[in-house]
């Protein structure tokens, strides 16, 4: 492989429509921007909003290609939601990507009208041991944390921890990208979601 | 200054910086943002047309006045702009005219995956293609030069890949405004009879040769030899999933991508031992670039997919190069698909006609998901303003009378406003019959909440924050009065959040089979009124269903089949409370 894809690292974030993959997305692309690197970061808009599964795509490295993570290619998959960690465990490079789960289970539509099924909870439980995932109970560390929405910034703490970038450079971008009034109880919740990532 | 912005940013930024005069658009997702970010900057108006045919007229005007000029939209929108474009072709322009269309492989959020490019094609004007944010940033102004140089309307094409990727960009803070051109009358340029036109289509034709000659020498188009192998021809994003695909194969990438350069072409065809295309969803650089007498190989594991977005991992199957080791895809997971939004006003109107079974001709938007289940209420979505004249073409071949349900046609404000009013003055004027719904949600929700004729906002109101709600009254469009002005007799209003009045009206309606109702459903979208009321509780359930079948994201079951209120979700708006066939929903103290 030429070099400029080798050292390309590829992060993708998965939720539900509304869980805030976004704005984790955008403090992670800006992060990566002002530590340096040539950054990519792929949305899909639209219909997908409306409460079905969504996902983000930041890619970061000396130079940046194509925009699109394909199975296999996920260094870090972010998950912000039970199921949705199992519905992209085929992106995760294998052996070798970390995936970081929010503690959440979000039953969709489809389950209550009848076209589908939970998968039963230890089921869910085995499979997402089976990839080694690390599990982070997001929003209950928000709500102690006293800011309920910041559950995608104590995501992004966890992240952060196996990432290159300085902790200052992440807390500047998030300083600078959430609301004035709300700084502080999102840069508790990032350190509280670094916290979790290292027990 | 460096900045990480989407394709959409970097073309408002750019536009701005070569010094755009005038914006216009319609709203469709990938596009939409581009017009709302250039919108940001005071010196630069825009402007939401009702439609895209509008918006690109309204251009024309500007440009021709002798203003450099923008028009936004998505690929489909070309459609309905199609009309002047075919002739504006001719005509040229004064003051830049540049048409930004936003394509949308693997359909994310449209109704088909048509390629733009064909357009360019079509109606031989220029079109360049970023691969990138810089490269947006940089031929937005490119676009313009190229116009106001050969006298001719162009095209930039971006995917929804590049509309909506955020990559870095070098910006600059100042505009540079080249100022208005001054207008001199020139009928024999802009009067398209007969005689002007025949002239100007030869003077087309001669500005296509020296665009062919431009296309041969500018810097827009890059050969990038790596080795002699193999040679790929791409444009857009497709380059960037070639290079990461195959990083050792030579590339012709094309930053402009009609007319093509022949001879540019041909010697990097001589210059490998085999020559592909690369693209996406079409066949467009496979049939222009053969018609060149350049032969094409096949790649060496098979044809790239005809239909949706490519990958690299696509890219990488066909030239036969190993993809990485994954685990497999879970299996049986319970899928998420889109649904209307907790309180949304669309849904008593969609589980009233599912209940009727009534044959629904429904329209582009939100309510397009009236058509998923639970509510399997919408049997056509074709195109803006369909669902009116499809209704009017069902009553022609009878259906309701060979099938016993009745026909409604279902569009909403904004789509109305679109296409919808034509539609149903063909209606009236043909003395047609049957049911049709305006759903008046008072904005564009679908593509963000936009402004439009029917809430009254304007674009420069929308971007400095207007809620449509405070939108004060005379502003809006009345919509029942202009369906009265266009003909119609029965015009009436109803709360579309009442479901009583909701069954009433549609009962009324399709029961006088020989006139033809106007139902406008008001209420406004929970995106733009977040207000919340009190959850509901649930008590003594029967495990009936009847609720489940509202298709709220905030209602589940538990194990027993009975119903479950999320509290997080609910926002109160009452539907399920109404919808309980045995009064087991309620508010307390209610």
């Amino acid at each position: 492989m030429a070099e400029n894809t080798m050292n390309t690292t590829t992060v993708l974030l998965v939720g539900v429509g509304g869980q805030g993959t976004i704005l984790a997305g955008d403090v992670l692309a800006k992060t990566a921007a002002a530590s340096g690197y040539d950054v990519k970061l792929s949305e899909i808009h639209g219909m997908s909003q409306r409460g079905g599964s969504v996902s983000t795509v930041v890619r970061f490295g000396s130079h940046v290609s194509s925009m699109i993570c394909d199975e296999g290619c996920a260094d870090v998959v972010v998950s912000f939601e039970a199921l949705e960690a199992l519905r992209a465990q085929q992106y995760l490079k294998k052996d070798t990507g970390s995936l970081f789960v929010n503690d959440e289970t979000i039953v969709p539509v489809s389950v209550a009208i009848g076209l589908g099924t939970m998968p039963e909870a230890a089921e869910v439980e085995a499979q997402l041991e089976a990839l080694n995932a690390v599990r982070i109970p997001a929003g209950e560390i928000a709500r102690e944390a006293g800011s309920p929405k910041s559950t995608n910034v104590v995501l992004i703490g966890a992240l952060s921890t196996v990432l290159p970038f300085e902790e200052n450079v992440w807390r500047d971008v998030i300083a600078k990208r959430v609301p004035p009034k709300t700084i502080e109880a999102n840069l508790a919740a990032f350190e509280a979601g670094r916290a979790a990532a290292r027990k | 200054m460096k900045e990480l912005l989407s394709g959409n940013e970097a073309i408002a930024q750019g536009a701005w910086e070569c010094g755009v005069e005038i914006g216009v658009g319609y709203p469709g997702t990938p596009s939409t943002e581009t017009l709302e970010n250039l919108s940001k900057h005071d010196v630069v108006y825009c402007e939401w047309a009702p439609n895209e045919k509008v918006a690109l007229e309204v251009a024309i005007g500007s440009a021709m006045g002798g203003a450099r000029s923008l028009v936004t939209m998505k690929h489909v929108g070309v459609n309905v702009a199609a009309d002047p474009l075919m002739s504006v072709c001719n005509a040229g322009v004064n003051g830049g005219l540049v048409l930004l269309c936003a394509d949308d492989p693997s359909i994310f959020s449209s109704q088909n995956e048509q390629d733009s490019r064909n357009y360019a094609a079509f109606a031989r004007v220029p079109m360049l293609e970023p691969a990138d944010s810089s490269e947006a940033h940089e031929f937005i102004q490119r676009a313009f030069d190229i116009s106001e140089q050969f006298d001719t309307p162009a095209m930039l094409r971006e995917s929804m890949r590049i509309a909506h990727t955020k990559t870095l960009v070098e910006t600059c803070d100042t505009a540079n405004k080249p100022g208005l051109k001054p207008f001199e009358p020139t009928p024999s340029k802009y009067v398209m009879v007969p005689a002007n036109a025949r002239a100007r289509r030869l003077a087309a034709d001669e500005r296509t040769d020296q665009l062919i000659e431009f296309a041969e020498t500018t810097d827009l188009n890059r050969v990038e030899m790596r080795g002699n192998e193999i040679g790929i021809i791409c444009s857009g994003a497709c380059y960037q999933h070639v290079r990461e695909a195959l990083p050792d194969a030579s590339t012709f990438k094309l930053g402009m991508s009609w007319p093509l350069p022949p001879k540019k072409l041909a010697e990097f065809a001589a210059a490998v031992d085999h020559v592909y295309v690369v693209e996406e969803a079409c066949d467009y650089f496979a049939v222009h670039v053969s018609a060149l007498g350049i032969k094409l190989d096949v790649p060496p594991c098979g044809s790239l997919p005809q239909a949706g977005e490519l990958t690299p991992a696509l890219v990488k199957a066909a030239f036969g190069v190993e993809a990485p080791a994954h685990v497999a895809p879970a299996e049986n997971l319970p899928i998420r698909f889109p649904s209307l939004c907790a309180g949304c006003p669309h849904r008593l109107v969609f589980t009233t006609l599912r209940d009727m079974h009534a044959v629904v001709t429904g329209d582009i938007g939100c309510y397009t998901l009236g058509a998923s289940a639970p509510l399997n209420a919408v049997h056509s979505t074709i195109d803006m303003g369909a669902s009116l004249s499809m209704a009017h073409g069902m009553e022609l071949a009878k259906v309701p009378e060979r099938t016993g349900h009745p026909v409604v046609g279902v569009i909403g404000d904004s789509t109305f406003a679109h296409s919808g009013i034509t539609s149903l003055l063909g209606t009236v004027y043909n003395g047609g019959a049957g049911t049709l719904c305006v759903l008046d949600n008072r904005t564009t929700a679908m593509t963000g909440c936009q402004g439009n004729p029917c809430n009254g906002v304007t674009l420069t109101e929308q971007v400095r924050g207007m809620n449509p709600l405070d939108v004060p009254a005379g502003k809006p469009l009345n919509i029942e009065n202009l369906c009265r002005a266009l003909g119609v007799e029965d015009v009436v209003s109803v709360n579309s959040q009442d479901l009583k009045a909701v069954r009433k009206a549609l009962k009324d309606a399709v029961k006088a089979s020989d006139r033809l109702f106007v139902i406008v459903f008001h209420s406004p979208c929970r995106l733009i009124d977040r207000h919340r009321e009190q959850v509901p509780t649930i008590t003594d359930c029967r495990a009936c269903g009847r609720c489940i079948n509202l298709g709220c994201p905030a209602i589940g079951k538990d194990e027993d089949g009975r119903a479950v209120i999320d509290e997080t979700q609910c926002i109160g708006c009452d539907q399920c409370v109404q919808t309980c066939p045995f009064g087991c929903i309620a508010k307390d103290g209610e």
